[in-house]
């Protein structure tokens, strides 16, 4: 058993107005396993600016929208989405 | 064939790419750049994406627009980037043997683009403030931060 074993390591992406709160497009966060997109949400809800966010935004796993409970696993691709306005 | 264009869409392009010979109706939709929202005086904005969240979700807006309407031929681009009023920031043609499953088909990607696509609009106002459309918030709006903003 290695130490890394330990903790679930994840990108997570930040877009738009989110991105401008937090003063930052990308973070990379260490968690405990278990982690869920929820523990990423919590964390990022708890950075300087986070306190703007939504309490519950859309999240994504390896672009797939997935609900705060979603497993993680080390090196998935997170995204905090701000609400869509495409078309 | 990226969905996400940084240059002006072509929607004679789109509907060339679905046109047959089996299908005798097109239909088609421009969406466009419009100088106000929320009753303020917009005169410019941009478009930016999770761009390869976007293309996965347009290809499967197109997919599942071919299962319901097997014989439909959909096309779909999307702006991304700075674009002016008037600008065609949403194109989409839709062709099928007859109108009725045209239309369907290209009212539903549409829709789906509006509702699932990750992209987000950035609102350069006449009074000099800058704001993210947000279709939940009242007014459809919150500011921005305008230093942020002086990319161009």
């Amino acid at each position: 058993m290695t130490p890394t074993s330990d903790v679930v390591t994840v990108q997570v992406l930040l877009f738009a107005r989110f991105a401008e709160l937090l003063g930052a497009e990308r973070l990379v966060l260490e968690l405990p396993r278990p982690a869920t997109l929820q523990s990423v949400l919590d964390r990022v809800l708890a950075l300087p600016g986070g306190a703007g966010l939504p309490a519950r935004p859309l999240l994504a796993r390896n672009q797939t929208q997935a609900p705060p409970d979603t497993p993680l696993e080390d090196g998935d691709e997170v995204a905090v989405l701000p609400p869509l306005a495409g078309g | 064939m990226p969905f996400l264009r940084e240059s002006p869409l072509d929607l004679t392009g789109l509907i060339a790419a679905v046109t047959s010979p089996e299908r005798g109706g097109i239909a088609s939709f421009l969406g466009l750049v419009r100088d106000h929202h929320g009753g303020r005086a917009v005169q410019r904005l941009e478009y930016s994406a999770y761009a390869p969240m976007a293309e996965k979700e347009c290809a499967a807006i197109l997919a599942e627009a071919h299962e319901r309407w097997p014989m439909a031929q959909v096309a779909l681009e999307h702006r991304v980037g700075a674009l002016e009023i008037g600008d065609a920031a949403v194109a989409v043609a839709a062709a099928a043997p007859h109108r009725d499953e045209a239309f369907s088909a290209c009212r539903y990607v549409i829709e789906e683009v509006k509702r699932r696509v990750p992209i987000w609009k950035r609102e350069y106002y006449a009074d000099g403030t800058v704001g993210w459309v947000d279709p939940t918030a009242p007014g459809g709006a919150v500011p921005a931060r305008p230093e942020a903003g002086q990319a161009s």
